[in-house]
């Protein structure tokens, strides 16, 4: 806490890459026994400054200081000698390891005849033990446990570097509620242990679950430090993004939904389903229409999805598109009759990560007319101008490869990219996951402009509050099967949606509990 | 891993050792090629005879110590994920290089120190290219191989023999163990003996000292490696050093066996080793496999020049088909086991 000395101080910090400031007089403290939150929205600068700090980025500008000596860090192992440790949002550990292993790895207990693997495996176990991970077997294989308990394993090998500095880069984003708290178990017992720790998450019911400060960063500049309790969540997010919170709340507000006209539906489908996928379901679609897909992770939203664009064959019912009667069993046949599908999986399946953004806006175009007739730069300018601005794409460069952006700005770049094939229908699955807050403020509001111009949108989301403020029909699904089809109106909010997929089930008690979480996270 | 080190199965029972295998399923491979090779052992002594006795045996350790120590250089760099093919081309270098310096009257031993050294500066500039200049350790090590068989052709395109009282020779020559009845005689030469040490010495790296462990870790995830702190780049020249040593080493071997050195000795070889460390339970994709499984998989390839040798109705030619035969069904036990292991 603030009367003893900071363990970590990053003064006055600058890092340039070519044509952005990505740091700019930067500054980081950190005290022993305390939870810090880094806060920002994508692109702010925390990955940039954890990397800093973690000596894979050299500053140009600006000093760190450790346990108040000034430090020059050169690398991952340098920075953990220093006792500087992070766990990644990817856990980044040896999967064909063992447990003890990915623990021990680099500090086995060494003897006479080489690594004492009996040694070895007992000081892994002692150091799962201290973080009440006792009952995992150091023999097993890591790959055998499941992703929340890996990430466990992740912090307990920086526990064995004798770390003095823990930094938590997105450590909850694929953990469910049960996990997130057996890790904050952990966070706190380390904390109480006299660790600083750097939580960095976009979750900000997490960061006021568990952080004692925080510090907030805006476009790469320092915005504040503050006493996580003195700051509360409207004036935190309007810190991160720099403005109020009215253009969130308008969304929020936005009561007028638009009204479907009687003519036909754009898409309908009857009796659609796959087997193990999803059972046969009824979907019509309407041009100037957001539809909504509700339910649990596991429901069938992306399955049905999928099926609707053709990226996997249905074995039952019948499509038309505008009437006429349509064979969707490829997605090139769903791109030729204008449907274009935005897949949740933005890192495999999405962005194509070491082209620029100028190839990734106009590929889906590109598919679409066939290799042999090529695009012209200029009409690639064209799509590329149009997207970028209408979108709001940061940095404004087409020419930057469309890893280096945030993962906000390559979500909008996915979306200009099936925007540019002009589609009369559009999948969404996921669109506004592990994005910052404005970013998502954005592209809710594109998608509502997109309808209003009379697209057919079909809107996939876990969380049910953004179902809700973002559809006019809202489909239900549980299990692998449609169970309602709801209205959007004032009658229609998350607890009513939650209400009708737990009472759906009766007999299961879980459900409704599970349900409340997945809704309010 | 210490798996090989236990006893497979506790006596109680099949499900019990299927659990075991499926724990350790990594270890599957290189089981299936042991089973494999006493297979071999079983249907060739009962089709042709006298494969299980003393001379057969040792012959087979002779004729294929080259063999060994290569495809256990090839496992360091393929358990990093990596390949190298200049391994081959490395032998015929080295060889004939060797056996031109001590025709020319350089010290034999001095000579055979520098056929092992060209094979390290050979590891060392593949391992430079693919650290530091970041090439595909397949087009480095193809690079290599031109280079490795150009420089041999440059040198001699006839053979190069080794004067018969060299004392290199002397590493090829046979050595009675025990004496049997006629010429049935466990031998064995010093060659086998350098392959012995090397494929201990292997093992002993690869599972007992922190730079094995971390061959394997920049197996199963060089980035994860990286973030772990562990000496990625270091360990990576290791790997290819260790192999180009392992090659000159080999060529001496090889060379001391047949006495003489042309510059297309060893084509194919590089192919030979990979094949072998992938019939012993490697995966190409780095992260699993066990030398000693490497050791198997050279002599199941020996082996099988033997038997078809004796069969005498299948033609050498058929031999290469053999090879790839057994190859695929390895590489698709492989694939299976890696889809168990995602489940």
């Amino acid at each position: 806490m603030p009367e003893s000395l900071p363990i970590v101080e990053m003064v006055g910090i600058s890092i340039a890459f070519p044509g952005v400031k990505a740091l700019d007089e930067v500054g980081l403290r950190l005290y022993p026994g305390e939870v810090h939150a880094l806060m920002g929205e994508n692109g702010a600068g925390k990955s940039t400054l954890i990397k800093a700090l973690t000596g894979v980025y050299k500053i140009d500008e600006g000093e760190i200081r450790i346990a108040g000596e000034p430090r020059r860090l050169g690398g991952t192992a340098d920075a953990q000698s220093a006792g500087i440790s992070t766990v990644y949002q990817e856990v980044n550990l040896c999967a064909n390891l063992t447990i003890g292993e990915n623990v021990m790895l680099g500090h086995e207990v060494r003897g006479p005849a080489g690594i004492n693997w009996r040694a070895t495996n007992k000081a892994a176990a002692k150091t799962l033990a201290k973080l009440g991970l006792g009952h995992l077997n150091p023999k097993q294989s890591l790959a055998a446990l499941p992703l929340a308990l890996q990430q466990l394993v992740a912090i307990s090998r920086s526990m064995v570097l004798q770390c003095k500095v823990l930094i938590l880069d997105e450590p909850t984003s694929s953990l469910d509620a049960n996990e997130v708290e057996q890790l904050f178990a952990v966070v706190r017992n380390l904390r109480d242990q006299g660790v600083a720790i750097l939580f960095v998450s976009h979750f900000l019911d997490q960061v006021y679950a568990i952080s004692d400060r925080l510090t907030v960063l805006r476009n790469g500049r320092f915005e504040g430090e503050y006493r996580t309790e003195e700051l509360d969540r409207a004036q935190l997010i309007a810190k991160m993004i720099g403005r109020d919170l009215a253009t969130l709340k308008s969304l929020d507000a936005k009561e007028s939904r638009r009204v479907r006209g009687d003519e036909a539906p754009l898409y309908a489908a009857k009796g659609i389903g796959r087997k193990g996928a999803i059972d046969p379901v009824d979907v019509e679609l309407h041009r100037g229409e957001v539809v909504g897909l509700a339910g649990l992770l596991g429901s069938g939203r992306t399955e049905l999805a999928r099926l609707i664009y053709g990226a996997d064959r249905p074995d039952t019912g019948d499509v038309a598109v505008d009437g006429e009667k349509a064979e969707i069993t490829t997605p090139a046949k769903a791109l030729a009759k204008h449907i274009a599908f935005s897949s949740e999986n933005r890192r495999d399946e999405g962005i194509v990560r070491d082209l620029s953004v100028r190839e990734n806006l106009v590929l889906a175009v590109q598919a679409r007319r066939g290799w042999a007739r090529p695009l012209t730069r200029r009409e690639q300018d064209a799509v590329v101008a149009k997207y970028m601005d209408a979108l709001g794409v940061r940095p404004a460069d087409p020419e930057r490869p469309v890893r280096l952006l945030s993962g906000g700005n390559q979500q909008k770049v996915l979306l200009g990219r099936w925007l540019a094939t002009e589609p009369d229908l559009l999948i969404l699955d996921e669109p506004t996951r592990g994005i910052d807050v404005g970013a998502k403020a954005e592209i809710q509001e594109y998608v509502a402009d997109l309808a209003d111009e009379g697209l057919a949108v079909l809107f996939i989301s876990s969380e049910i509050e953004e179902v809700v403020r973002q559809s006019d029909r809202i489909i239900v699904l549980k299990d692998h099967r449609k169970i309602a089809e709801l209205e959007g109106g004032p009658g229609v909010s998350a607890d009513s949606i939650v209400t009708v997929i737990a009472e759906d089930g009766l007999g299961d008690p879980n459900a409704d509990a599970a349900v409340r979480e997945e809704a309010t996270t | 891993m210490s798996t090989l080190t236990q006893a497979p199965a506790e006596p109680t029972g099949v499900r019990a050792l299927a659990k075991r295998l499926s724990l350790h399923l990594d270890t599957l491979p290189t089981a299936a090629a042991v089973v494999i090779f006493i297979g071999m052992i079983v249907y060739g002594e009962a089709a042709y005879g006298r494969i299980v006795q003393f001379n057969t045996l040792s012959n087979l350790l002779i004729n294929n110590a080259h063999l060994i120590i290569l495809t256990v250089g090839l496992t360091f760099v393929i358990l990093t994920g990596g390949i190298d093919l200049s391994v081959g081309a490395v032998i015929a270098f080295s060889s004939v290089a060797g056996v031109m310096l001590m025709n020319a009257g350089w010290n034999p031993w001095i000579a055979m120190l520098v056929m092992v050294l060209i094979g390290t500066a050979f590891g060392a500039a593949s391992g430079i290219l693919i650290q530091y200049f970041h090439v595909q350790p397949f087009i480095a090590t193809l690079a290599m191989m031109f280079l490795g068989r150009g420089l041999a052709s440059i040198l001699s395109t006839v053979p190069e023999r080794l004067a018969d009282d060299s004392p290199v020779r002397e590493l090829g020559t046979q050595i009675k163990v025990y004496d049997g009845p006629k010429v049935n005689d466990i031998a064995i030469t010093p060659g086998v003996i350098i392959a012995a040490v090397v494929v201990l010495a292997a093992f002993f790296v690869l599972h007992r000292t922190r730079t094995g462990r971390t061959v394997y870790a920049i197996g199963g995830s060089e980035q994860s490696a990286q973030l772990m702190g562990l000496p990625v780049a270091a360990t990576k020249m290791w790997v290819y050093i260790i192999s180009g040593t392992l090659a000159g080493l080999a060529a001496v071997v090889y060379t001391a066996r047949l006495g003489s050195a042309q510059n297309i000795t060893g084509i194919g070889w590089e192919l030979d080793a990979i094949a072998a460390a992938v019939i012993g339970g490697t995966l190409l994709t780095g992260g699993a496999g066990f030398v000693l499984g490497s050791v198997v998989g050279a002599l199941v390839l020996g082996l099988m020049n033997v038997l078809i040798t004796r069969d005498g109705s299948i033609p050498p030619e058929a031999t290469t088909i053999i090879t790839g035969g057994i190859l695929l069904v390895f590489v698709l036990l492989q694939r299976a086991v890696l889809a168990r292991r995602r489940e």
